[in-house]
């Protein structure tokens, strides 16, 4: 017997890009892609794996390395690929040299996120391939596809997967590891200087490719059809959906399934389905895309259901019950919810330094009527919730500097940001080079723990260096303010807030302290060592 | 033969420690398994869940659905009561009965532990006492683990045994035989 490994599916997409010859792996942390450059850090020496200052550095520098001619992965979570998307889009226009990868782990019911976009989208938009593994074992699979079909086809493969997935233990059985692409850097000016002249004809080629692509979609064996037809209802089950509709037992209720996992969609097997059958079930974790896809396949009358029609949710990540009543299964669970149960939420550590910075901030705000705290994206977005409800908005990586400045320009006094230090150099700094140019009145709370705490601790970008950056941008030496988030320095903290606010101008104080949870892992690790 | 389990406790109580060690004896034998964890904010002090599901036939899902569950193993009694929904007629409940109290407004302890024993199968057992009566104040999830060993069926309480040394052997011949010996009290304590 052969011996599975036991991988999450971000691992088995690492081990996947690994085998596959990746060079180069390019990321910022974010929840549920995280897992997949941690396992290249820890597992593949030989593959250029640093965490990047955010999803567009990562993608222009996977673009660089594809240029050069070997292999590149980049990983974001869903919203990372908004950051991505220049760099994104204009990727497939001027195609690729090496092959490219990229992973988009989105988050239907928003486990760790602000909205649950479908990144499938973005691939349509792009109007590249797209792969959307049902399985570990797939995901695994997939990488050499993807990394071949991006090379055949020279252009980024998107590969999308859910929270579901990514987040999920399987056994993956594993290849032979491939080679990595020797160095071989393109020569073609005409196809990445894209000035109008050489865009318009590079993207004629794109239009151009839409068939090959169409094609390969068409005759993938990751899209097949289960199952005869001549019955009532028939099933498209894309991605993990496909596990869901196994689950209820489709087949041997005697429906057919088409499993999609590479999109565009085949189009041809979705009207052969369709006229065998009476009506089609579209089963997709995410927006629909693929059901309003079909619904303009198929034509007018012709019954298509599923998230728009209400037989599956609109919102949420599907699950075996959800799909299981789509398809008419009615059961009562045995016991009812239990009484005795309240919602237990996510608090921040206690030791932890963004409290002593929400104790001192709340104090001041207190003696100010119209005190309000633009918060941002990380752990510290947890100010939000009971003890401290401190924060007034959260709302994209960086936001909290410019909503600061933008609210402060309409007259709003004292205008507060608060943002980690992983987010400010994700896209904090030009936002405050914004205000530092606008002279705005504003005070900005960089709470620097020395890492990305929220996905778990990895390197952050800008570790010593943010009073360099904040001067290098323009701010008055005398307004960068470093403290201890301590509550011995509680009086100090206050007062410096205070003297800050009063200041007419943009200030920035660093509470600096390690996360409890870094400090606490290196200690076990010290002690381990001893 | 088939088993479909939910973890559940409070983040940084190591139910995921309790998953690994299941996950390597279902390796180990070629038993199938899916295992749907919770990472990132919610680990933050908040309530987890794993859903484990193990079979000797292909596994689909990696969600359990709703009053399926055979087993429910929880480090918190509120927490396990969180999941009865899922639980199936016959499906029994392994659990710490110590609470933890990180929210303001945690339930009645004495109605909770009464609509916990009312569930028709129960074991419940104040592990982190017992985990303190025998120095072994870091092992309260493996004495869980033993207490549930016997409802886990399709892997043999040895098998899970042998999984512990697999998944502490980094860690040293002692702490293999401190949580070997925190797995054996919770065997022990269930009949």
């Amino acid at each position: 017997m052969i011996q599975k490994r036991l991988l999450l599916g971000d691992e088995a997409i690492a081990l996947g890009a690994i085998h596959a010859g990746i060079s180069g792996v390019y990321a910022y942390p974010g929840t549920p892609s995280t897992e997949i450059t941690e396992f290249i850090q820890l597992n593949a020496p030989e593959v250029r794996s640093r965490w990047c200052t955010n999803e567009k550095t990562a993608m222009e520098a996977a673009l660089g390395m594809s240029y050069a001619g070997k292999r590149a992965l980049v990983c974001m979570k869903h919203v990372g690929m908004n950051v991505a998307a220049d760099a994104f889009v204009n990727s497939a226009i001027t195609g690729i040299n090496g092959g490219l990868v990229v992973l988009a782990a989105d988050d239907p019911s928003m486990h760790s996120s602000q909205n649950e976009q479908d990144s499938r989208f973005y691939g349509k938009f792009a109007m590249i391939p797209i792969l959307e593994p049902s399985s570990q074992q797939e995901a695994y699979d997939m990488m050499p596809y993807a990394y071949s079909l991006s090379e055949q086809m020279r252009l980024p493969v998107l590969m999308r997967v859910v929270t579901r997935l990514a987040h999920s233990r399987a056994g993956v059985a594993t290849t032979t590891p491939l080679a990595q692409n020797g160095l071989n850097p393109d020569s073609e000016r005409t196809h990445w200087v894209l000035l109008p002249g050489n865009a318009r004809r590079q993207y004629a080629s794109l239009v151009e490719k839409q068939t090959a692509i169409l094609q390969s979609a068409e005759a993938s064996a990751y899209n097949r059809r289960c199952g005869n037809g001549g019955a009532k209802l028939g099933i498209i089950a894309c991605g993990i959906a496909y596990n869901y509709v196994m689950e209820c037992n489709a087949m041997q209720a005697g429906i057919p399934v088409l499993k999609v996992s590479q999109y565009p969609i085949p189009a041809e097997q979705i009207k052969a389905l369709a006229a065998e059958c009476d009506s089609l079930l579209v089963a997709e974790d995410g927006q629909p895309v693929v059901e309003e896809q079909v619904r303009s396949l198929v034509g007018g009358n012709y019954p298509v259901l599923g998230r728009l029609t209400g037989d599956l949710p609109r919102m949420g990540e599907l699950t075996p019950d959800n799909v299981g009543k789509a398809l008419g299964h009615t059961s009562a669970p045995a016991f009812a919810a239990a009484e005795n149960v309240v919602p237990r939420p996510p608090a921040l550590c206690q030791g932890c330094g963004h409290r002593d910075v929400y104790d001192a901030l709340n104090k001041v705000a207190a003696e100010y009527k119209d005190a309000r705290i633009f918060g941002d994206i990380g752990c510290y977005t947890l100010g939000a919730l009971p003890p401290f409800r401190a924060i007034d908005s959260c709302v994209d990586m960086g936001a909290s500097i410019t909503m600061a400045k933008g609210a402060a320009d309409a007259g709003l006094h004292p205008a507060i940001a608060v943002i980690g230090d992983s987010t400010f150099t994700h896209s904090g700094m030009t936002g405050l080079l914004d205000a530092v140019n606008d002279n705005a009145n504003i005070t900005i709370i960089i709470s620097d723990n020395l890492t990305t705490a929220m996905t778990g601790g990895q390197d952050s970008a800008g570790t010593n260096k943010f009073e360099a950056i904040c001067l290098g941008l323009g701010v008055e030496p005398e307004h960068v303010r470093v403290v201890v988030p301590l509550k011995k320095n509680m009086e100090e903290i206050t007062a410096i807030i205070r003297e800050e606010i009063e200041y007419k101008g943009v200030s920035v104080i660093i509470p600096r302290r390690e996360c409890i949870q870094t400090l606490n892992r290196k200690l076990r690790q010290k002690r381990a060592q001893e | 033969m088939k088993k479909d389990i939910i973890l559940a406790g409070v983040g940084g109580q190591g139910i995921l420690t309790i998953a690994t060690i299941i996950g390597d004896a279902a390796a180990r034998r070629g038993i199938n398994l899916k295992q749907a964890e919770v990472h990132g904010m919610s680990q933050r002090g908040g309530d987890v869940q794993s859903n484990l599901r193990l079979s000797t036939d292909e596994i689909y899902s990696d969600l359990i659905a709703q009053g399926a569950a055979d087993l429910i193993i929880s480090m918190e009694p509120m927490e396990a009561l969180r999941y009865v929904g899922y639980l199936h007629a016959e499906g029994c409940v392994v659990t710490s009965s110590h609470p933890f109290k990180n929210i303001p407004n945690y339930p009645d302890e004495e109605a909770l532990m009464a609509e916990l024993q009312a569930l028709p199968h129960t074991a419940i057992m104040p592990i982190e006492d017992v985990a303190k009566e025998n120095s072994l104040p870091k092992s309260a999830n493996i004495i869980l683990l033993g207490m549930a060993a016997k409802y886990i069926e399709i892997l043999s309480a040895e098998a899970l045994r042998e999984s512990i040394a697999h998944v502490f052997a980094s860690k040293g011949a002692a702490v293999v035989e401190q949580n070997q010996r925190a797995f054996d009290l919770g065997l022990n304590a269930v009949k």
